[in-house]
């Protein structure tokens, strides 16, 4: 691991229940079936014959922000990718089990997976504005479905302040997305993932190229916007899974030295809160308290 | 290099270049730094002076007559020109621009965003190169045979025969142009419009496209240069004339690099000079089309960075 965070933080086993999420609402344990909106049966992911990720379960549910979090190579990213069909742009991935959406398997046949990915937004490691201004990064995905005029200019507001970045950008608009700060880029890439309106927002280490208080400004906009998106976010840094998620799982990496292939796979799924307090597998409790990974 | 550790002497005490090995260092390094200027100088002279002669020769002829009048006789001195020349290059390249481009930027498209990977993708990249390497005489015989004659399409010698040879010299500069820069568009952006739920033609069209735009445009134009001077596949398809000629198809066509070829075969002196002056203007037609494609570039570039 090279994140500085979880070498400093080793002296600590456990975390005290208040450093966890804990001004968001009363997490229950488990997730009622209305507020499923992923439910992942046996997921597998290959990338040629390679096995990536393997038999992982779990549900996903509404108006959460779920954290994947485990150690270097443990397919956390490449799962997250398989929730909105990202991994089908990599030539020879291929995902076996069931990745339910609202109770549909997203990979049956008839699933499109443009569809799908509209519903799913995605905000990426890195920020990656298009070479476009900043009013055209964020009206891009209402122009796909033709909105025009003054609707769009209100969608591109609309994100825009969703995303807290309206007050910095509202002056610049016919700027380019390039000329804005690491942090401000990422928050541009925020709106204009909501632009699309989507359910899900699928965040794969969002933080991870971005300074302390840029971090701080994206988590606490993921808390702003969790009560009307569905968050899922990849994270290498646990003090962040711990601060801001309601559920984590847990990923390891297994090394099979036969065939010198490592695959990932889930440990453990829990409310953050018992994750990081009251680990079960003794994986988990190595991990967080900074003795592996 | 004989030396062995133990000739290494311990650390000098100044930084100043003092002990033999750095002056040896210092002397190759300036070896290296001479020879390799000299390797520019050298790559240039041809190139100036080129330039120099055909400026130096062409700059008497390049005059109004040049442009507006026809060829009359390769003794006229008066009233005679190349305006034929100009009017046929300007329709054949008019033509063949499009074909070339269209065609070119397609295939780029194509082996970049869609056939990754694919043996398809890889036998036109090969056929591409292969086409890089024909003699353009061979494209003309090609086009001569399929096109021009009663045998093939029947079209005749003219300004679309012309123009389909020199659109078929151009596609593969074109394409291989395209397709490099293409390939400089990062994924990141790419997965990005994915991931916004575009389709693959809508990332191609609204991502991709836009922000390689400057360097297509370099792409198509490097190649517009190129065909603009080509003569070989113009003997044996646009054939030439003698007049302004303003028909596609069905009348032979003249244009500027078959008129410099005609009168530099000639002996008389005022064929010889309009055929510098003819060289001169290829040469800055060649010249406005490369700063023509800069410039749009920069400009585009500045119209995205939202001036």
């Amino acid at each position: 691991m090279s994140n500085p965070a979880n070498t400093t933080e080793r002296p600590s086993v456990t975390m005290s229940t208040r450093e966890l999420a804990s001004g968001t609402a009363e997490v229950s344990e488990e997730i009622a079936p209305s507020n499923v909106v992923f439910s992942l049966d046996d997921v597998s992911v290959y990338y040629n014959k390679f096995r990536a990720v393997r038999n992982v379960s779990f549900e996903i549910a509404k108006h959460e922000i779920t954290a994947l979090i485990g150690p270097s190579g443990c397919g956390k990213s490449t799962l997250l990718r398989s929730l909105n069909r990202m991994n089908d742009l990599i030539p020879g991935a291929r995902v076996e089990g069931t990745v339910l959406y609202h109770g549909e398997n997203i990979y049956d046949e008839e699933i499109d997976p443009v569809e799908v990915r509209r519903r799913i937004g995605m905000v990426f490691q890195k920020p990656n504005p298009f070479p476009k201004s900043i009013y055209d990064n964020v009206a891009f995905g209402p122009k796909l479905d033709g909105v025009k005029g003054s609707e769009l200019e209100g969608m591109v507001e609309e994100a825009l302040k969703g995303a807290a970045l309206w007050d910095e950008v509202k002056n610049k608009l016919k700027e380019s997305g390039h000329s804005l700060s690491g942090g401000q880029q990422q928050r541009l890439c925020i709106a204009r993932a909501i632009a699309v309106q989507p359910e899900v927002v699928l965040m794969d280490e969002p933080c991870s190229a971005l300074d302390p208080i840029a971090t701080t400004r994206i988590e606490d906009l993921m808390q702003q916007i969790k009560n009307d998106y569905t968050i899922v976010i990849v994270t290498h840094n646990m003090q962040q899974a711990a601060r801001i998620s309601d559920r984590t799982a847990f990923f390891v990496t297994e090394v099979n030295n036969e065939s010198d292939t490592r695959t990932g796979t889930l440990v453990e799924y829990g409310k953050t809160s018992q994750i990081f307090v009251d680990p079960h597998d003794k994986r988990t409790e190595d991990y967080i308290s900074g003795r592996f990974g | 290099m004989t030396t062995t550790l133990t000739d290494i002497p311990a650390a000098p005490k100044s930084l100043k270049i003092s002990d033999k090995r750095a002056q040896r260092r210092k002397f190759q390094n300036s070896l290296a730094s001479i020879a390799l200027s000299s390797a520019m100088v050298v790559a240039c002279i041809p190139l100036i002076l080129i330039l120099f002669v055909v400026i130096q020769r062409g700059i008497a002829a390049f005059n109004l007559d040049l442009f507006i009048y026809e060829q009359r006789t390769f003794r006229a001195t008066e009233e005679a020109g190349f305006a034929h020349g100009f009017v046929g290059t300007a329709l054949i390249m008019a033509l063949a621009i499009p074909m070339a481009v269209l065609v070119g930027i397609s295939t780029a498209v194509y082996l970049v965003e869609y056939g990754r990977g694919t043996k398809l993708a890889t036998a036109v990249r090969f056929v591409t190169d292969v086409m890089t390497g024909v003699p353009s005489i061979f494209v003309g015989l090609v086009v001569y045979a399929v096109v021009v004659r009663g045998t093939g399409l029947g079209l005749g010698f003219g300004t679309l025969a012309g123009a389909i040879a020199i659109a078929l010299v151009m596609l593969p500069i074109v394409v291989r142009s395209c397709e490099e820069m293409l390939k400089l568009v990062p994924d990141s952006i790419r997965n990005a419009s994915a991931g916004l739920g575009s389709r693959k033609w809508q990332t191609t069209t609204r991502v991709v496209l836009p922000a390689s735009a400057p360097g297509l445009a370099t792409g198509s134009m490097l190649a517009v240069a190129r065909g603009a001077g080509e003569t070989a596949p113009l003997l044996l398809t646009a054939l030439g004339s003698l007049f302004t000629v303003t028909e596609l198809v069905g009348r032979a066509q003249a244009s500027l690099p078959q008129l410099i070829y005609q009168h530099a075969r000639q002996p008389f002196p005022p064929g010889l000079e309009r055929a510098w002056g003819g060289a001169l203007a290829l040469v800055i037609i060649t010249l406005l089309f490369t700063i023509l494609a800069r410039t749009l570039g920069t400009k585009y570039n500045k119209i995205r960075a939202g001036m």
